[in-house]
């Protein structure tokens, strides 16, 4: 997991040979992270201890956990808990992707109709609570006629509420590239696809990862606002189980434990995405 | 490579013209940036170009290869006019090699990536002929072990001769270099003027924007002396630094250090 020293920055430095300061360096970050992994094991089992004073009944949770993992599926055949969840958000971001790709290629278009078109779009979208938003698709949108199933509500309002922030989330990124990068490019007659693709894309990626990984992290645990829409999501399974026998401590915690390391899985899957387009990027980081 | 013949030292420029510029004017919305700028450059000729900061030197460079627009005027680059046509500008940008101040080399990819992706893309160069012609060219620069290296990886007199290897992949007949050694330490400004002055002596045309006059002495074949946007006075470097007849020539002369 990528975690930031304070006061340290990834900059573009010149690593000459390494010096007997740098070897310091080297056994400094060492011990930074040795320390870091330390503290956090001290703090996960002051939380551990604060749970098990509670005295919790966890055999009711071992029963559970199979369906709230959703290793099981839901009675009409439908799967069900963390997995929803991450189908859901999986299929979310890849449609949030798609739609923030046209609305930034809008946002950076010299067509008046475009831009907007994609302005009005992301400040429609970011300007109203997603809660809302999808109340109005689910519940609101019958009334004129419109009848979607449970499962596309939810897919269409994550999908347009976080491709609205995901499109500046890229704007962003492309216009952060040096403008004398496009002009080398272009000195070097390359065709416009090209300097996209190679030059310009590559260079934003970069810059665009850490924040759109944050904001893939957020849409999975907004995703559990889908089970207003009476989807079997790993929230909607916790309360249930929780209300049937009164033990909402169990439920909701272990809902919560199983975010976490979805969570902690879409960060690792960001850290490497980030190494593979910081190549060349030498960091002064320490990890 | 192609082989091109070596101009013997301090000739006259002679051979066919290879880039024309007649009566050149440019302004940035209502400032004026350019004035009647008429200059001919023939092959093989080395042109440097000085002159006080916003005289216009940099943006007649940029001109050329039409990196900025221009509004009046005619700009013809071995018998293609730059148009605002998208394929004037390629034709003329694929015999245009471009070196800035700022080297711009691609920071995501090796040197020897950065030398092959013109000639993969636009010459369509089997990847393998790319890599055997940038490893040559980045010899050439004395930067042959260097070639997987990252520009971050390397120093700002390295990366300016990258990126120098870079436009030559590109087998251009004229090379534009835009204050290449202003944003370099005295040592690095050494070791990239001698790979110029190499270059030059192989017989590339060039032209230069340069405020370093030892060079410029040592390099040209004519000097280009503009201010305020206009082309005030050119001619040899004995009868510019030497001999100078303009008023304002005299007065820039004065206040640049003139090198050795």
């Amino acid at each position: 997991m990528a975690i930031d020293a304070p006061g340290v920055s990834s900059t573009m430095q010149d690593p000459r040979p390494l010096s007997a300061a740098q070897l310091g360096h080297d056994r400094e970050g060492r011990r930074f992270r040795r320390n870091v992994w330390l503290t956090w094991l001290v703090l996960f089992t002051l939380l551990g201890v604060a749970f098990h004073g509670l005295h919790l009944d966890f055999s009711y949770v071992g029963q559970k956990l199979p369906f709230l993992l959703g290793l099981r599926l839901a009675p009409d055949g439908f799967i069900q808990g963390a997995a929803l969840t991450v189908l859901v958000t999986i299929c979310s971001m890849f449609f949030a992707l798609l739609v923030a790709l046209i609305t930034a290629l809008g946002r950076l278009s010299g067509n008046p109709v475009a831009f907007a078109v994609a302005t009005f779009y992301a400040s429609l979208f970011r300007g109203t609570p997603l809660l809302v938003q999808v109340l109005i698709i689910y519940l609101a949108l019958p009334q004129v006629g419109v009848v979607l199933g449970a499962m596309t509500s939810g897919l269409i309002a994550l999908s347009l509420n976080y491709g609205a922030y995901l499109a500046e989330t890229i704007r962003s990124g492309v216009m952060a590239v040096p403008a004398g990068q496009r002009e080398a490019a272009r000195a070097l007659a390359l065709p416009r696809w090209v300097i996209a693709w190679k030059v310009i894309a590559p260079q934003a990626l970069r810059l665009i990862i850490p924040p759109a990984g944050a904001l893939f992290v957020s849409m999975l645990k907004d995703s559990s606002l889908v089970s207003l829409m009476g989807l079997w999501e790993l929230n909607f399974l916790a309360q249930s189980y929780a209300r049937a026998t009164y033990h909402y401590m169990e439920m909701l915690i272990a809902a919560a434990l199983i975010y976490w390391s979805l969570s902690i899985a879409f960060e690792l899957i960001q850290f490497r995405l980030e190494r593979r387009f910081g190549r060349g990027v030498v960091s002064a980081g320490r990890h | 490579m192609p082989q091109i013949p070596a101009a013997t030292p301090s000739s006259a420029p002679a051979g066919r013209s290879l880039l024309t510029v007649e009566r050149l004017s440019k302004w940035y919305g209502a400032v004026q940036v350019l004035r009647d700028v008429s200059l001919e450059v023939a092959a093989h000729e080395r042109v440097v170009i000085c002159g006080p900061s916003g005289s216009g030197k940099s943006s007649l460079l940029r001109c050329l290869n039409g990196l900025e627009p221009h509004q009046a005027g005619r700009i013809i680059v071995d018998g293609t006019e730059l148009t605002g046509s998208a394929s004037a500008l390629g034709a003329v940008r694929r015999e245009i090699g471009m070196v800035f101040q700022s080297f711009n080399l691609f920071p995501h990819m090796t040197a020897l990536d950065n030398c092959t992706l013109a000639p993969i893309w636009v010459r369509k160069m089997p990847p393998a002929d790319a890599q055997e012609l940038a490893r040559s060219y980045l010899a050439r620069v004395r930067l042959a072990s260097h070639a997987h290296k990252y520009p971050g990886q390397l120093s700002g007199g390295e990366q300016q001769r990258v990126a120098i290897a870079r436009a030559l992949c590109m087998s251009p007949k004229i090379m534009l270099f835009d204050e290449p050694t202003s944003a370099l330490d005295p040592e690095m400004t050494q070791e990239v003027l001698e790979i110029i002055l190499g270059l030059a002596d192989t017989g590339m045309t060039m032209i230069c924007v340069t405020h370093e006059m030892g060079f410029a002495r040592r390099a040209a074949d004519r000097i280009v002396f503009m201010d305020q946007g206009a082309l005030v006075a050119q001619g040899t470097p004995g009868q510019m630094f030497d001999s100078p007849q303009s008023e304002r020539l005299k007065a820039f002369l004065s206040q640049v250090p003139q090198g050795n």
